[in-house]
């Protein structure tokens, strides 16, 4: 599940902050009992990132996202569910704590 | 033995449980059509079994096996190890079941496919419509409709959407989308968006399957509410186009040629909702259509008041407008206009020619004309366009006379 977050609001208060880490860290408690739980976290500000490239067998780096939009991946969880039912009813509850829209997609393969 | 009707009847409920036995639509859509392929010869040749529906889902199990046996892929392996060791093993028999297709058609009106891939995948997989079929109905290209259907296969397999009836807990998300398509199916056989105006077989498509789901959840009152109101709209059909095929409206339509049987069971279904009294939108629409099948004339009053209910639970424009028809027949056709005139629904023909119709009935003809020739600019089938035609050339002659008049 991605959290896409619009940076054009960042940041947010202290207090917005310490609010959603509150109610997001009861979610993932919840998801951990449920035993739904592999692994999440948030990430920092897309300014933040780097794209690497191979063109004509050399490594270019560039500065920046992959797309330069307001719109950015904020976090994401991974979680282990039967269906896409059970997903959606985490990504709800996710979606409610972080207050932002949430992408639930399957995964393809595992390594 | 018609083979076209037994495919027609037998085609979704024998997909339906044939997913459930394969744990796939795509191999229970191959199989059922292995099965029919088959049945084409043998039927010929021996004459048509006792039950066909048992016939096809067995041949069709049967085919899928063998098929399954000669493939080695993983899913493959899945699907045989569901078909032999799922619950129907030691039956000789296997019929389709109608738990089937309430699994399947909550899984085809998933929230999480588009509207058109639900409504599309519906009639193809539970109708047993062909995908030009489809495609004529929705006027959009096959290759759309395929397209639609494949990739929402394709979600279905990959996000692991699941094949069973939702619980008491989500129903009030899951139900909604179900009965919506329901109901688009039914409208688009009942005033169809291009072309002539009844598709009749929609609508009977749609009744079809309303049917079905009440007989699978009567206690949920908003599926018999849907199935009411499809019954009472269906019963007018034949009234509803005159004989050159022009649109007779509700005040003139010949109730003669009403169908009271659908009316009967369409008054039993309302009032087993009345019944349990928890209403909703598609019971509170049945309900205000028992009122113009009941009696010999329509009580305005009462629908008005049924319009005010319904607007309160969907406080949307189409309500708004329909709520104005009825206040021009209790308040006059002055406090309907001003109601009308707060709306903006675009693109949408009814608007401006219900505004024409209040506009001449208050003998402002010219502003009259202009709306009908704006509904007539938006108005997509060919019935509904002859109609507004009529309404207009009509007012060229009353101008005369009320030019006359102020003479």
């Amino acid at each position: 599940m991605g959290v896409r977050i619009d940076e054009s609001v960042l940041p947010y208060s202290d207090e917005e902050m310490e609010a959603s880490y509150a109610r997001v860290g009861k979610v993932n408690d919840e998801m951990k009992a449920a035993g739904v739980w592999v692994f999440g976290g948030g990430l920092l500000p897309s300014d933040s990132a780097t794209v690497v490239r191979v063109e004509n067998g050399s490594t270019a780096m560039t500065d920046g996202p992959f797309a330069e939009t307001k719109e950015q991946l904020g976090g994401f969880y991974v979680i282990e569910v039967d269906d896409l039912d059970a997903a959606l009813h985490w990504a709800g509850k996710a979606a409610e704590a972080c207050q932002v829209p949430i992408e639930v997609r399957p995964f393809g393969g595992v390594a | 033995m018609d083979l076209t009707a037994v495919y027609r009847d037998e085609y979704g409920r024998c997909v339906a449980t044939l997913t459930r036995l394969l744990g796939d639509i795509g191999l229970a859509e191959e199989a059922v059509q292995d099965a029919f392929a088959v049945a084409m010869e043998k039927w010929d040749a021996d004459g048509p079994p006792r039950n066909p529906g048992a016939w096809i889902v067995t041949t069709a199990r049967n085919r899928a096996l063998d098929r399954l046996r000669r493939e080695s892929t993983r899913e493959a392996r899945h699907a045989q190890a569901l078909l032999l060791h799922g619950p129907d093993e030691n039956e000789e028999e296997v019929g389709p079941v109608r738990d089937d297709q309430l699994r399947l058609i909550f899984t085809c009106c998933h929230p999480a496919l588009s509207p058109l891939a639900q409504t599309a995948l519906t009639l193809r997989l539970l109708g047993g419509l062909e995908v030009p079929e489809i495609a004529r109905a929705y006027v959009v290209p096959e290759a759309t409709i395929s397209q639609r259907i494949v990739r929402a296969k394709k979600k279905i397999r990959d996000a692991a959407i699941p094949y069973r009836v939702p619980g008491e807990a989500e129903l009030p998300d899951r139900l909604p989308p179900v009965l919506t398509v329901l109901y688009l199916i039914f409208n688009e056989g009942y005033a169809a968006t291009t072309g002539p105006l009844l598709r009749t077989d929609l609508s009977a498509e749609a009744v079809r399957l309303a049917r079905a789901l009440a007989d699978l959840m009567p206690d949920e009152p908003e599926v018999l509410g849907l199935l009411a109101l499809l019954l009472l709209t269906e019963a007018r059909r034949a009234a509803r186009v005159g004989p050159g095929g022009e649109l007779v409206t509700l005040a003139e339509q010949d109730r003669a040629l009403w169908d009271r049987a659908l009316i009967a069971e369409g008054h039993e279904l309302v009032r087993r909702c009345l019944r349990r009294d928890r209403p909703g939108a598609y019971q509170l629409q049945a309900a205000i259509n028992a009122v113009h099948t009941d009696g010999d004339a329509t009580d305005w009053a009462q629908v008005l008041a049924l319009y005010d209910q319904l607007l309160a639970l969907r406080p949307t424009p189409i309500v708004a407008l329909n709520r104005a028809v009825a206040v021009a027949e209790v308040h006059g056709p002055g406090a309907a206009l001003d109601a009308v005139d707060a709306l903006d629904i675009p693109g949408y023909h009814l608007l401006p020619a219900t505004r024409a119709d209040l506009l001449a009935r208050l003998g402002r003809t010219h502003e009259a004309r202009e709306a009908y020739e704006e509904a007539l600019a938006l108005a997509g089938n060919d019935t509904e366009r002859a109609f507004l035609q009529g309404r207009r050339d009509q007012l060229a002659q009353d101008r005369s006379v009320s030019r006359g008049e102020r003479a």
